[in-house]
C-alpha cells in the first residue's frame, strides 16, 4: 500500500467542490434561448382521458407549444429492460406506457401533456391552463388485493392486474422437506414502500442542433449511456451517433436515477421540435409522485429445521408491487436480484419462491438501494431470528450452526447463485465482540430498572454486486450486457485522465479510481483526472448502480492499466537496449532485471507521443482501453448487530448501539467504504424506523411532502461500531466485493429483530416496518 | 409561486393601512409557513407586505413582573435571552425546541401565534402562561386569542405587536413531535401562572385547549402523580398517519405527567 493507493484513507477530493457549492448540477446548466417545461400531472390515480384541451394555454404569453400523448405517436412508448418468463412459460405482460398518456391515466402524478414557455412561471401558468376532462375510475392500490376478482382493471394487456407469476427452486423437494421437519416458523410481512429522495431532484436540459443534426440531453443519470442507448434504440428519438447524453456531477441516485423517465424522453424529442433549449427540474413534490418507488412486498415465509436446528428448506410467496407500468428494470428486482439471495449465508437444504408481480395505480416501483436483496434478506433474517425465538436458541448460535463453512467455498445454493468466497463466522464473532454481546443481558436489566425495555437483534446478510456476467443476465432476461469500460490516456508530460463508464453521483469513483491508477501505474494520485458522465468522451459503459462500480468498473481500469504496462513494457526495452522479458514494472519504474538501469513511466509517455527513438511496428501514443465482463457476481456479507431501546409509555424506539462487521474484500479506500456503510445503514434504519410511502384508498400519496415522509435525520440514527473482514474476491483482479447497498440491505432486518426482542417482554409477537412510535405503542396496547 | 406587489412596510401603521384597504393583501413576517405556501401556488396576494423592514417590533425585556416579546422576536432570540432564561426559564426552553435551527432564526413569535398552526409550540406557551396579546388595536388575552384551526381573533388589518407573559412559578413544556414534520403530534405546557394552574395542549386537537381537570389536580397537588391517570377524552382529536386520536389523548397524559416532573 503507498499512501494514496489501494487500501489508503485518502479523503474525496471531489468534497471540496460539493460543500463549497462549486458542483456542476444539471439545474446549473443554461443555455441562451433556454425554454422550460411544465408537465400536466393527472390528480387521479386512475382516469380515462376524455379530453386535453391546449388551446388556451398555447396562447398564454410566452408559451412555444404545448404537446400531449398523441402528438408523440412516433416515439416508442418507455420500456422495461428485462423480460421474465412466468411460470408457464409465458413472457411477462409489459402493457405499453406512452410517456405523455394516451386514453388513460394510471397514477396520481402520470404526465398528461407539458407545457413548454420562455420562463417557468409562463410554463407553470399555461400548464395550469391545459384543461382536461377526466373520467375518474375506481383505483387499486393494495397489491394483495389487486389480482382479486371484482377489482379495476388497469391495464387490458395485464388481465386481473398480473405482470407475471415466477418462480425459482423445487417446490415438490421443498414441501417435502417441511412435511419431515420438526419445527417449522411461518411469518408474513411487509416490506414497506419507499420513495428514494435523492438530495438532487431529476432533471434534465435537452438541446438540438439544427446545424449539425445532434441532440444534447444533459441529465441527472446514473448511466448516461443506457439513457442513449435505450433513447436510440427504443424510442427512435436520435441514432445514437447524433445523440450526446451528459451526466454531469449528480446528486444521489439510489437507482431513482437509473431508469428512463417521461420527462427526459418528451424533452429530448420536443426541443427539436420548439428549436430551443428546453429545462425541466423536478420540484420535490414531483419527485415524492414520479421517482420510481422502491420494496413494497407482502410476503408469506416460512422455516423448516430439524431438531438439531439445522434449516431443512425454506418457503417464500411474494406479491410485489411494480405501480401503473414496469419501469426500465423493474421486473428482475422482485426475481433475479431478490429469490436468488433468499440462500442468505446459510446451507439450507432446499428453497421454494413464487412471485406475483401486479399493477397497482401507484407510482412505478423499481431499483432502490439494494434493489431485491434488502427484501430476500429481510425474509431470511427475520425467519432465523423468530426461529430462534421460538426453539429457544441463541439467535447467534443458531446462525453459526447454519452458516455455509469457510472451507465450503466456492458454494453453490439451491437458488443459481455460486458463492465464491467467504468467512461468515469470523464475521459473527468479530459483530458479537463489537456489539458487546456478553453484557447485553446487564443493559437489558438497566434498561428495565428505568421502565423501559431493550431489544437485540442480528442480520447476517449476504447480497450480491455487479450482475454478471453478461451472457448468464442475458439468459436470466436482461436486455443489456453488464461488463465495463476503462480508458487510461496518458498525455505526454506523463499526467493521466481516466475515461471510466461507470458514474459517481456521490460513490467517490474521482478519489478511489485514481488511487487505483496510482496503485497500478505508480502515477502520482494528483496527476489522476477522473472523467465520466458525458457518452462523446468516455467509452460505451453501463454506469452505476448495484455496488458495481468496484468489482466491474475497477476491474476495467486494472485491464487497461495492465495494457499501458505491456506497451510500456515494449517503449523501456527499446529505449533501455534490453530484451522484453527482462524488463519489470513496480512503483511507476520500468527497469531491467538486475541492473539500476530505469526509466520512469511518464518517460515512457513522452517516448510514446515523441516516438524519435522508438520501437519499429509499434503505435505511438499511450491511450489504452479495456473492456471488462466479469465472472460472476461478487457476494459481500457480513453480521450487524442493533440493540434498542423502547418507551412503552410513548412508543418510541431509540437505537442505542449498532455495530456492523462487514467483509467487502479489499477495501480500496476504507475512508469511502465506512462513510457507504454508515450511509447504507442510515437508510436501512429510515426503511425500519421511519419511511413509508402510504396512499389512501383512492390512490393519493399522503406522504408526499417531508411533512408525512420521515427521512432519518442525524439524530435518528446512532454512531456506528464499524469493522471489517475482508476476504478478497478470487474472482476479480483487485479482490473487490461492493459496499455501496450493505448497510441499507443489513439494517431492516437488524434494527426490526431487535425491536421484535424488545418487544418480546410486552407480549408483542408482529410488528410491521417503519415500527413508528404510534404502531409500537398500539402492538403494546393491543398486547395488553 | 404567482406574482404578487412586493411592499416592505416602515411602520406597523403603513403595514395595517395596506392590509386594511385591501383583504387579498397579507402580512409576512418570518415567512417559515407563507413562503412554502406561496412556492406551492397554494396562495396568491395582490400584495405581500414584509414586516422586516418595521423597527422596534423585534425587542424583548424582562422585568419582576414578566416577559414582553416583541412579535418580530426570532425563536432564537427568545431561546437565547439571559432575561426570558432568568424570568420564564419555561418559555426559552420552549422556543429552544422549536424546528430547526433555520426556522429559530428565521420564525417569528407574532407569525407563528398569527397563523396558529395546531401543531405549533408557541399558543402552548401563550395560553399556558395566561399571556397577553398585544396588538396596533388592543390586548387581547391568549385564552381568548386561538379561537379554531388557523383561526385567531385578529382583525383583517390588525397587527400583533409584543406578547406579554407573566411571571409564573413552576412550568416546563414537553413536546412529543411528529418524526417527519417535527411539529408537535401533542405539546403540553404546565405552569403555576399569575392566575393559577395552567395546563395548554398544543397538537392534540384543532387548536390550543385548555385541561381543566388536570389543572384542579394539580393546584391541589404539584406532582406527576396527580394527572397520571387523568386522561382526555379522544373525541374531536386530530388523526393522521402519524397519530390516531386515541393515541394523542394518551400522550397528553404522558407529557402532562412528564411536564409536571421537568418543572420539579
Amino acid at each position: 500500500m503507498t499512501e494514496q493507493g489501494i487500501g489508503a484513507a485518502v479523503a474525496r477530493r471531489e468534497d471540496r467542490r460539493f460543500v463549497t457549492g462549486r458542483g456542476h448540477y444539471t439545474d446549473d446548466i443554461n443555455r441562451r434561448g433556454q425554454t422550460y417545461a411544465c408537465f400536466v400531472r393527472s390528480p387521479h390515480a386512475h382516469a380515462t382521458l376524455n379530453g386535453v384541451d391546449t388551446a388556451a394555454a398555447a396562447a398564454m404569453p410566452g408559451v412555444r407549444a404545448v404537446f400531449v400523448g398523441e402528438d408523440m405517436a412516433e416515439v416508442g412508448p418507455l420500456i422495461c429492460g428485462w423480460a421474465i418468463t412466468d411460470v408457464h412459460g409465458e413472457p411477462f405482460r409489459a402493457p405499453p406506457h406512452p410517456a405523455l398518456a394516451i386514453g388513460k391515466v394510471n397514477y396520481a402524478g402520470e404526465a398528461v401533456a407539458v407545457a413548454i414557455a420562455d420562463t417557468l412561471e409562463q410554463a407553470k401558468d399555461a400548464a395550469a391552463a391545459v384543461e382536461v376532462d377526466y373520467g375518474v375510475l375506481d383505483a387499486v392500490v393494495d397489491p394483495a388485493q389487486a389480482t382479486a376478482g371484482g377489482q379495476p382493471q388497469i391495464h387490458e394487456a395485464a388481465p386481473g392486474n398480473l405482470s407475471f407469476e415466477w418462480a425459482i427452486g423445487d417446490k415438490a423437494a421443498v414441501d417435502a422437506a417441511f412435511d419431515g421437519a420438526a419445527h417449522v416458523t411461518s411469518l408474513e410481512f411487509a416490506n414497506n414502500r419507499l420513495v428514494p429522495n435523492a438530495m438532487e431532484p431529476r432533471a434534465c436540459v435537452a438541446e438540438y442542433d439544427a446545424g449539425s443534426g445532434e441532440h444534447t440531453l444533459h441529465i441527472a443519470s446514473q448511466n448516461p449511456h443506457v439513457h442513449r442507448l435505450v433513447m436510440s434504440a427504443f424510442h427512435g428519438l436520435a441514432p445514437e451517433h447524433k445523440l450526446r447524453v451528459v451526466a454531469p456531477d449528480v446528486g444521489g441516485g439510489f437507482g431513482s436515477k437509473i431508469f428512463i423517465y417521461a420527462e427526459e424522453v418528451v424533452l429530448t424529442w420536443a426541443a427539436s421540435r420548439v428549436r430551443r433549449p428546453i429545462k425541466w427540474t423536478a420540484e420535490r413534490s414531483e419527485s415524492f409522485l414520479t421517482d420510481a418507488h422502491g420494496r413494497d412486498h407482502a410476503t408469506t415465509a416460512e422455516l423448516a429445521l430439524d431438531s438439531d436446528g439445522k434449516f431443512l428448506a425454506m418457503r417464500v410467496d411474494t406479491t410485489a408491487n411494480m405501480g401503473a407500468y414496469l419501469s426500465t428494470f423493474a421486473s428482475a428486482v422482485p426475481t433475479y436480484l431478490y429469490a436468488t439471495l433468499l440462500a442468505g449465508q446459510y446451507t439450507t437444504g432446499g428453497i421454494y419462491c413464487n412471485v406475483k408481480a401486479v399493477f397497482t395505480n401507484t407510482v412505478p416501483v423499481d431499483a432502490y438501494r439494494g434493489a431485491g436483496r434488502p427484501e430476500a434478506a429481510y425474509v431470511v433474517e427475520r425467519l432465523v431470528e423468530a426461529a430462534a425465538a421460538e426453539t429457544g436458541r441463541d439467535p447467534a448460535e443458531l446462525r453459526k450452526t447454519n452458516f455455509v463453512p469457510a472451507d465450503a467455498f466456492p458454494y453453490e445454493t439451491p437458488v443459481i447463485m455460486q458463492y465464491d468466497c467467504g468467512d461468515f463466522a469470523g464475521s459473527m464473532d468479530r459483530a458479537l465482540d463489537l456489539a458487546g454481546y456478553s453484557g447485553f443481558q446487564a443493559r437489558k436489566a438497566e434498561s428495565k430498572a428505568g421502565g423501559k425495555l431493550r431489544g437485540i437483534g442480528f442480520s447476517s446478510y449476504i447480497e450480491a454486486c455487479g450482475v454478471a456476467p453478461s451472457a448468464a443476465a442475458g439468459s436470466l432476461g436482461a436486455g443489456v450486457g453488464l461488463w465495463e469500460s476503462a480508458n487510461i490516456r496518458f498525455n505526454p508530460t506523463g499526467n493521466v485522465q481516466l475515461f471510466t463508464g461507470c458514474h459517481s453521483h456521490g460513490q467517490g469513483h474521482e478519489t478511489a479510481y485514481a488511487q487505483i491508477v496510482a496503485d497500478k501505474l505508480g502515477v502520482p494520485y494528483e496527476q489522476v483526472e477522473v472523467i465520466h458522465g458525458d457518452s462523446s468522451k468516455i467509452p460505451f459503459g453501463m454506469g452505476t448502480y448495484g455496488s458495481r462500480s468496484a468489482a466491474v468498473g475497477g476491474s476495467a481500469i486494472v485491464k487497461a492499466a495492465d495494457k499501458v504496462i505491456e506497451k510500456g513494457r515494449k517503449i523501456a526495452a527499446h529505449t533501455l537496449e534490453a530484451s522484453e522479458d527482462d524488463i519489470e514494472f513496480a512503483g511507476g519504474n520500468f527497469t531491467v532485471k538486475g541492473t539500476d538501469k530505469a526509466m520512469n513511466i511518464a518517460e515512457v509517455a513522452f517516448t510514446a507521443y515523441v516516438p524519435h527513438n522508438y520501437p519499429e511496428g509499434l503505435e505511438p501514443g499511450l491511450d489504452e482501453t479495456a473492456f471488462y465482463d466479469p465472472l460472476n457476481f461478487s457476494f459481500p456479507a457480513g453480521t450487524h448487530i442493533c440493540e434498542v431501546e423502547i418507551d412503552p409509555e410513548t412508543g418510541s424506539v431509540s437505537i442505542e448501539r449498532y455495530a456492523a462487521v462487514d467483509d467487502f474484500g479489499v477495501l480500496i479506500n476504507p475512508l469511502i467504504v465506512e462513510g457507504q456503510v454508515h450511509g447504507g445503514i442510515g437508510q436501512g434504519v429510515g426503511q425500519a424506523m421511519l419511511e413509508h410511502a402510504v396512499y389512501d384508498g383512492a390512490g393519493q400519496l399522503v406522504s408526499g411532502s417531508y411533512m408525512d415522509y420521515t427521512m432519518p435525520r442525524a439524530d435518528d440514527v446512532p454512531s456506528y461500531d464499524v469493522g471489517f473482514n475482508g476476504v478478497p474476491s478470487p474472482l476479480n483482479p483487485l479482490g473487490v466485493k461492493g459496499c455501496g447497498e450493505a448497510g441499507a440491505i443489513a439494517a431492516p432486518a437488524a434494527v426490526m429483530n431487535a425491536v421484535h426482542d424488545a418487544l418480546r417482554d410486552a407480549g408483542v409477537g408482529h410488528i410491521e416496518m417503519p415500527a413508528t412510535p404510534l404502531r409500537v405503542w398500539q402492538a403494546i396496547r393491543d398486547a395488553a | 409561486m404567482y406574482n404578487f406587489e412586493y411592499k416592505k412596510a416602515g411602520s406597523v401603521d403603513e403595514a395595517a393601512g395596506i392590509v386594511g384597504a385591501d383583504e387579498e393583501a397579507k402580512l409576512l413576517a418570518g415567512g417559515m409557513t407563507y413562503i412554502p405556501t406561496l412556492k406551492q401556488r397554494l396562495a396568491a396576494p395582490t400584495t405581500v407586505v414584509d414586516l422586516n423592514g418595521v423597527g422596534g417590533l423585534d425587542g424583548i425585556s424582562a422585568d419582576g413582573n414578566g416577559v414582553t416579546v416583541g412579535a418580530m422576536a426570532r425563536h432564537a432570540a427568545v431561546a437565547a435571552s439571559a432575561g426570558v432564561a432568568a424570568a420564564i426559564p419555561a418559555l426559552a426552553d420552549l422556543a429552544s425546541h422549536i424546528g430547526d435551527p433555520q426556522v429559530r432564526n428565521r420564525g417569528t413569535i407574532g407569525g407563528s401565534i398569527a397563523n396558529n398552526d395546531p401543531a405549533a409550540d408557541y399558543p402552548a406557551a401563550l395560553v399556558g402562561l395566561g399571556a397577553t396579546v398585544q396588538t396596533d388595536k388592543r390586548a387581547i388575552a391568549a385564552d381568548d386569542f386561538f379561537t379554531g384551526l388557523f383561526e385567531t381573533a385578529l382583525g383583517q388589518d390588525e397587527i400583533v405587536t409584543s406578547v406579554s407573559f407573566p411571571k409564573a412559578g413552576k412550568a416546563a413544556y414537553m413536546k412529543f413531535p411528529n418524526p417527519a414534520s417535527r411539529y408537535a403530534i401533542v405539546g403540553v405546557f404546565v405552569a403555576q401562572a399569575a392566575d393559577g394552574v395552567r395546563v395548554a395542549v398544543t397538537g392534540a386537537g384543532p387548536c390550543v385547549f385548555r385541561v381543566a381537570e388536570m389543572e384542579a389536580a394539580l393546584a391541589a397537588n404539584w406532582s406527576a402523580d396527580a394527572v397520571a391517570d387523568i386522561g382526555i377524552s379522544a373525541d374531536g382529536l386530530n388523526e393522521d398517519i402519524h397519530a390516531s386520536a386515541e393515541y394523542r389523548a394518551h400522550l397528553v397524559t404522558v407529557m402532562a405527567k412528564r411536564a409536571v416532573a421537568k418543572a420539579g
